[in-house]
């Protein structure tokens, strides 16, 4: 077991042109994630999401604070913490295939047995025909899920996802959150998963973060169920008319509009 | 003229979320391809007229059969020693030598400036001194350097086409996404290998631009560098045309130049849909 962890972290961006003023973006963010979570991070635009993720990931370095992964700091991004990016990031000059086998490339892995791997991933997630086709062939919710099988290839120990499905019509929507959710309990791995629909958060996460903007802060950190409830095969319908998740998704759509009528007053 | 009929959006029966967006095709209009033969026509008219009822002498305009006739000439009994394919392809072999320099220097020379702070610093100034500068103003100090062979020819052309191969590269660079980048970095790729199998391929079709810009760049410095010392050439078959006043070959040379340019183009943009077929697809 592992644990990513953000200990006080807190981040600044210059303001405008401006360089000695800067503008907090994240302000004491502590948050542990466990390779067996799925912690979804909710809140409304601009309340410094991507930041976190982008922290997690390595990508930005914090202002004050730490980021470690099982108690040791990290110094960038690092092949234990695979990032699956909202506009999928595949490589257009590589087929399905080969952008699944990318990070087994990196890698040194021979060529034949990445062939295999990649063909295993795209299996797991639904695409056994399609590993010859280019990425612009292939639907947006396609997309995605050769995105995520990249990700998995690269056996990380954290899948880091920033808004993966936000870009997706609601049906195909909601076929890949049971899908993802399919696709992590299998692997194994801890999950970070940024959204900004509280339905989403509720059926993915173990833990629900709410994040309130200026600065962004964590102001809610709440257990849920509901994933683990749709994979021991409860079905979907049962599951939104519980009382409890009703209770949840009143909940959480308070946390994030009383903030937003306090901003506005 | 365009005729614009409207985007088909194809109807495909299917399952939700596995809706492959066919991409709509590139619509082959003919664009400006009619009004451009009009005018082509209009200007080989003109040209005919004007040298049939002796508007023009032939010692400045030839007709355009004569014209023919002397393209024939030079591809049958050449001009200057040497056949119309001999001259046609001396100056092939310099324009390939040169873009093979340009390019092997060229391409690291652009993954420098757009990657590295320190490549930007050391590279930029001197693109910014060669980009402005004609090819004819250096050229006697490359022969002073380097002799009146070959190689200074070859130095020249590849000079010229030095700095769109650079410009467009780095240009290439800017343009490759961060999260293409950061994908890379995420599953733990090193440097190299993020120049060599994220940043290059990338750049690729801005190379391929920069390579086309480059062509053009490489026919107008080839005329110049072949006025001095050559023996074969079109240039230098145009060049010692028009010392014995031989329009007619003049013309042809000219008119040879430019249906190779043209068909360069053509090659290039054939190139273009078979190595980066995703270029269109962004
Ligand atoms: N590179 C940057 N430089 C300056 N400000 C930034 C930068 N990236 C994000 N921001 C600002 O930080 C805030 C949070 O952004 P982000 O993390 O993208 O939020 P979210 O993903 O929740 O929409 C926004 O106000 C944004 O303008
Ligand atoms: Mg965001």
């Amino acid at each position: 077991m592992s644990i990513l962890s953000l200990q006080s972290v807190s981040l600044a961006f210059p303001a405008d042109r401006n360089i000695s003023r800067t503008r907090l973006v994240l302000d004491g963010i502590t948050l542990h994630l466990a390779s067996d979570e799925f912690i979804v991070v909710i809140g409304r635009s601009g309340s410094g999401k991507t930041s976190l993720l982008n922290l997690a990931a390595g990508f930005l370095k914090p202002t004050s604070g730490r980021v470690s992964v099982d108690g040791t700091d990290i110094t960038g991004p690092a092949a234990d913490r695979a990032v699956v990016f909202q506009d999928d990031a595949l490589y257009p000059w590589l087929n399905a295939r080969d952008n699944v086998a990318f990070p087994l490339k990196l890698k040194g892995v021979a060529k034949g047995e990445r062939r295999l791997s990649a063909d295993d991933l795209l299996a797991k997630v639904g695409l056994e025909n399609a590993g010859a086709k280019n990425i612009w062939e292939l639907s947006g919710g396609m997309r995605q899920r050769v995105g995520i099988a990249r990700a998995l290839a690269s056996q990380p120990r954290f899948l880091l996802l920033d808004e993966p499905l936000g870009a997706l019509d609601a049906l195909t929507r909601t076929r890949l959150q049971q899908f993802l959710l399919k696709v992590w309990s299998d692997s194994k791995t801890g999950a970070l998963l940024i959204t900004h629909s509280i339905e989403e958060a509720m059926l993915l996460a173990t833990r629900v973060i709410v994040l309130a903007p200026n600065p962004g802060r964590i102001i809610a950190d709440i257990p849920a169920s509901f994933g683990r409830q749709l994979l021991g095969g409860k079905s979907l319908q049962d599951i939104r008319d519980s009382p409890e998740y009703r209770r949840l998704h009143d909940g959480l759509n308070g946390l994030i509009h009383a903030d937003s009528e306090e901003e506005a007053a | 003229m365009t005729i614009n009929i409207g985007t088909v959006i194809p109807v495909t029966p299917t399952m939700p979320g596995d809706v492959v967006t066919e991409a709509p095709k590139p619509r082959r209009s003919l664009g400006t391809l009619p009004v451009s033969l009009v005018t082509i026509a209009v200007i080989i008219a003109a040209w005919s007229l004007a040298s049939a009822y002796g508007l023009v002498s032939p010692l400045f305009l030839p007709s355009p059969l004569i014209v023919l006739k002397a393209i024939y000439s030079v591809a049958v009994n050449g001009f200057v020693d040497s056949t119309l394919a001999e001259h046609t392809l001396a100056s092939l072999l310099r324009i390939f030598a040169a873009l093979a320099v340009a390019l092997i220097i060229g391409i690291p020379a652009g993954l420098a400036i757009g990657t590295s702070r320190i490549g930007k610093g050391i590279l930029d100034p001197i693109v910014e001194f060669l980009r402005p500068l004609p090819p004819l103003a250096y050229l006697p100090l490359i022969i002073i350097w380097i002799g009146i062979g070959e190689a200074s020819k070859i130095t020249v052309i590849a000079l010229a086409m030095l700095p769109p191969v650079i410009l467009s590269t780095a240009a290439g660079v800017k343009s490759a996404p961060a999260d293409f980048i950061n994908a890379a970095r995420s599953f733990g790729a090193t440097r190299l290998q993020i120049l060599l199998q994220v940043i290059l391929p990338s750049t690729i079709p801005s190379i391929l631009t920069g390579t086309r810009i480059a062509l053009g760049a490489g026919w107008s410095t080839l005329v110049a560098a072949e006025l001095v010392a050559a023996s074969r050439g079109l240039g230098f078959m145009i060049q010692s045309a028009a010392q014995f006043l031989v329009t007619d070959i003049v013309i042809a040379g000219i008119i040879v130049i430019a249906a190779i340019a043209f068909l360069f183009e053509i090659l290039a943009r054939l190139l273009e849909r078979w190595f980066v077929p995703w270029a269109a697809h962004r």
